[in-house]
């Protein structure tokens, strides 16, 4: 029951979180990706995004691989990442208060050492179960270094550099195009959005339970065709320039190898801890 | 419904990994000879339309509110393949950009609302279609059905890769019936929404309607007396 509870809270939670993110860093005229970006001069903000986005799924990996019994490899990982914010100067408060987005299956997490079978050990003045402790806190540290490495990420790259590297990575031009569409329009439509929840408002409506639904509902019906009319109108209007199926590219350079090395010092230090760790495990 | 990083095994988000990029070649296929150079704008645009609309708070009571998740609703007014690709971008940018859903993890989650989200939606959309009379207060009710049944297939799809590759101790039957459980609760407001939305839509735009478009119904003549 417990666990209908704090899945049914799900939903709840990152909503909040989201609309927090939101208007801290609300700017007026700057799209979702650049409200996220933190412009800052340092040595991760300068790598090519392709490279980060290699290098930032690569540490991932490895550090989903280490068993969560091996906690010493974990406190290292935490100090590397931690070492990376630094030299990328993002502030360890907003680093922090981003994490919050991960706390729904945070609560499902929490919930594992009370719910489950085998074993059980005294903690404080919990009787838990230890299988449950140790895969609870194994999703909470991977889960935690998994979402603290995306913000680096997208802190130090905006999303416009984000998307080209994931196209030079060979995600099919049709989807970038996609996602450059929504990009460029997120914020005209978030907008429209908000004016209409203005103009609800000012007619004295406030939204209270299920019975105001059908009212949000067409707002979002009349959202859609919105939404949709102009991205007719758009694609009208590329075609007139001379659209044909493909945006134009720019060229490509190509990096030194010290460029690489530089990018991929972030898995390769896991790497290195990874390695660590089964020795001594061996020992 | 977001999975994180570490939840699920690396082997199981490889082979989900793949399994999401068969769906969304598929869709890339089908939009092409459907929509043609329209569907990057299209597409796009809808992408927009998900992720403004999840941020659409619809309350429920005492201070709680739950948003839609727009698999169906996408499929009916632009079709499943654009609706695919919408959700697929929608749920990529999520994770790169806000850190919702593990960079490790976007196969599993475009998995199961990019495609089983959107397409078990647009199965039952297009059964009950079949099914009830031809008019545009069934497509709405259609369309409802969808919604209602697409968020715990979604869910079905996380039981899956749960029970495939989970580090979690829960016995893959407490999750399953916790995940449906609570998902055909979600889904009865899902229905809701996305009955109503499309019945909004129909209301002034049917020609943008995507499930409606081949029902067009004939200009009737009768003689004035």
């Amino acid at each position: 029951m417990l666990l209908v509870l704090g899945l049914g809270c799900l939903r709840v939670n990152r909503k909040r979180i989201e609309i927090r993110v939101e208007q801290e860093n609300h700017h007026h005229g700057h799209d979702v990706g650049e409200r996220l970006y933190l412009h800052r001069h340092s040595l991760v903000h300068s790598l090519p995004s392709h490279l980060k986005i290699i290098a930032a799924i690569a540490f991932i990996l490895i550090v989903v691989s280490t068993p969560i019994t091996q906690w010493g490899a974990f406190i290292a990982y935490f100090l590397w990442l931690l070492m990376v914010v630094f030299i990328a100067k993002i502030p360890f408060p907003l680093l922090f208060k981003r994490a919050l987005i991960e706390i729904p299956f945070i609560f499902f997490a929490i919930l594992m050492p009370f719910f489950g079978t085998g074993e059980k050990i005294q903690v404080g003045p919990f009787d838990l179960y230890r299988e449950g402790l140790i895969a609870g806190s194994g999703i909470v540290a991977k889960g935690t270094l998994g979402v603290m490495t995306a913000i680096i990420l997208s802190t130090s790259t905006t999303a416009r550099e984000i998307l080209r590297g994931l196209e030079r990575l060979r995600l099919p031009v049709l989807m970038v195009q996609i996602a450059s569409f929504m990009l460029r329009y997120v914020n005209v439509v978030n907008d429209e959005m908000e004016r209409m929840k203005v103009a609800r408002e000012s007619r004295g409506f406030e939204a209270t339970g299920v019975k105001h639904w059908k009212v949000l509902a067409t707002a979002a019906g009349a959202l859609f065709i919105r939404s949709y009319e102009r991205g007719e109108r758009v694609h009208l209007s590329m075609l007139s320039r001379g659209y044909e199926g493909v945006l134009p590219h720019e060229e490509q350079i190509e990096h030194k190898a010290t460029v690489w090395l530089k990018a991929m010092m972030y898995p390769i230090v896991a790497a290195t801890i990874f390695i660590a760790q089964l020795l001594i495990g061996k020992m | 419904m977001h999975i994180p990083d570490g939840f699920i095994d690396v082997q199981t988000s490889a082979i989900f990994a793949g399994l999401a990029a068969a769906g969304v070649a598929t869709a890339l296929k089908g939009a092409r000879t459907q929509l043609d150079e329209k569907t990057a704008p299209l597409a796009g645009l809808t992408a927009v339309f998900i992720f403004a609309v999840q941020m659409l708070n619809f309350p429920v009571a005492a201070g709680t509110s739950g948003h839609l998740l727009g698999g169906a609703l996408a499929a009916v007014l632009v079709g499943p393949w654009a609706a695919t690709l919408a959700l697929a971008v929608v749920l990529i940018m999520q994770g790169f950009l806000f850190a919702d859903g593990g960079l490790t993890a976007i196969g599993l989650n475009v998995f199961n609302m990019g495609v089983i989200g959107v397409w078990a939606g647009y199965g039952i959309f297009l059964v009950l279609r079949k099914i009830l009379p031809k008019n545009k207060s069934s497509i709405s009710l259609a369309a409802a059905i969808g919604g209602l049944l697409s968020v715990p297939a979604a869910a079905v799809g996380f039981t899956i890769q749960y029970a495939m590759g989970a580090t979690a101790t829960f016995s893959v039957s407490t999750v399953l019936g916790a995940m449906v459980g609570t998902h055909v609760l979600i889904g009865i407001g899902e229905a809701f929404i996305t009955g109503l939305t499309v019945s909004a839509v129909l209301a002034s735009r049917s020609d943008l309607v995507y499930g409606w478009k081949n029902n067009v119904q004939k200009l009737e003549i009768r003689s004035a007396n």
